[in-house]
């Protein structure tokens, strides 16, 4: 037999640019991963956070790989209020993006572990990051909530959620 | 369910050619994806990697800005470019790597039908179980606004042998 489709749409929102969140409630768990792809984010934005299941906790964790043109570096940060997703952008104007995968994110007896590609190559801010992350929780991944560290998202800013199916 | 992950044309080459372009790409994806592994006849310099410039709309005015961060040997490293005339951070393997080894590379461009400035994100390999070997992810913006309908994928040190591979996929969100 064929296999189905493994790469859907689960949701998608366009910013409209009157908030710093947007949310993705009662996420189905019948799929194995989750790519969530931010895009057109072209405000003059600071770092970009997600949190899962409405968890504001100390409960994150994360190392990042970093360039910003001329050098790369390493940082890793513990104990953490949320997963970083997007640098911020100290000018603006210039498209940005990451792609963010959470693995295995509907099992309930291992923390969840979180991949993300964040590019921004603007005017202000040139930064390319592969970022590993771990929510210290066993719960199943059922809300992804991303917030704007302080300028509301622009209007046209898109944020879609796919899932992907092992089978 | 929805499948929104097609593929629009895939091209096996069977000689060495120059350039590959997808023409005419339909404007009904939200975001477009490229899967290449390609070699170049190119034997210049000690690089295992030949330079792609990937253009779009036949646009090759220095109208394109990029970052790297890429690691080979020893401690990873960053560069960076502006104002060529395609997105510079796409390889093939040269033709000093081992014989019948090919790039892994991945290019993704969401929003390519709308009037920003478009973005791709590249990720990709150059391995060929050597003394040498690259590893890549790039950030890099196309100036043009008008919605892609074409890419073409240039090879800027010689040109892609045959059995190079090119895969243009479209992503929808809905």
């Amino acid at each position: 037999m064929a296999a189905g489709p493994t790469y859907s749409p689960i949701a998608t929102t366009t910013a409209t640019g009157s908030s710093t969140n947007v949310t993705f409630n009662s996420i189905s768990g019948s799929y194995t991963d989750l790519v969530l792809v931010i895009a057109n984010v072209t405000a003059q934005i600071d770092n970009v956070g997600i949190t899962l299941n409405s968890d504001t906790g100390s409960n994150y964790s994360r190392v990042i790989l970093q360039g910003n043109g001329s050098t790369a570096s390493s940082n890793k940060n513990s104990n953490q209020t949320y997963l970083y997703t997007m640098y911020k952008d100290t000018a603006g104007g210039d498209p940005v993006m990451s792609t963010t995968q959470f693995l295995n994110y509907s099992n309930s007896t291992t923390y969840k572990s979180v991949f993300t590609r964040q590019e921004t190559n603007s005017s202000g801010t040139k930064a390319v990051q592969a970022i590993a992350s771990v929510w210290r929780s066993t719960s199943a991944i059922t809300s992804i909530s991303i917030n704007s560290g302080n300028a509301n998202f622009n209007s046209g800013a898109t944020f879609t959620l796919y899932g992907i199916a092992a089978a | 369910m929805a499948n929104t992950y097609t593929l629009i044309e895939g091209k096996t080459l069977t000689t060495t050619a120059a350039s590959v372009i997808f023409t005419s790409i339909p404007q009904t994806y939200t975001d477009l994806l490229i899967k290449f592994s390609a070699r170049s006849t190119s034997t210049a310099g000690v690089d295992i990697y030949a330079n792609l410039r990937v253009q779009f709309n036949s646009d090759t005015g220095n109208n394109y800005n990029g970052i790297l961060l890429f690691a080979n040997l020893g401690s990873p490293g960053s560069g960076s470019y502006t104002s060529l005339s395609g997105n510079a951070f796409s390889y093939a393997n040269g033709n000093v790597t081992t014989a019948s080894t090919f790039s892994n590379m991945e290019i993704y461009i969401p929003n390519y039908t709308g009037s920003n400035k478009k973005t791709s994100s590249v990720d990709g390999v150059v391995e060929n179980n050597a003394s040498n070997g690259f590893v890549e992810m790039a950030a890099e913006i196309w100036t043009g606004t008008s919605a892609i309908t074409t890419i073409d994928l240039v090879s800027i040190y010689g040109s892609h042998t045959a059995d190079s591979t090119f895969y243009l996929y479209g992503i929808k969100n809905s």
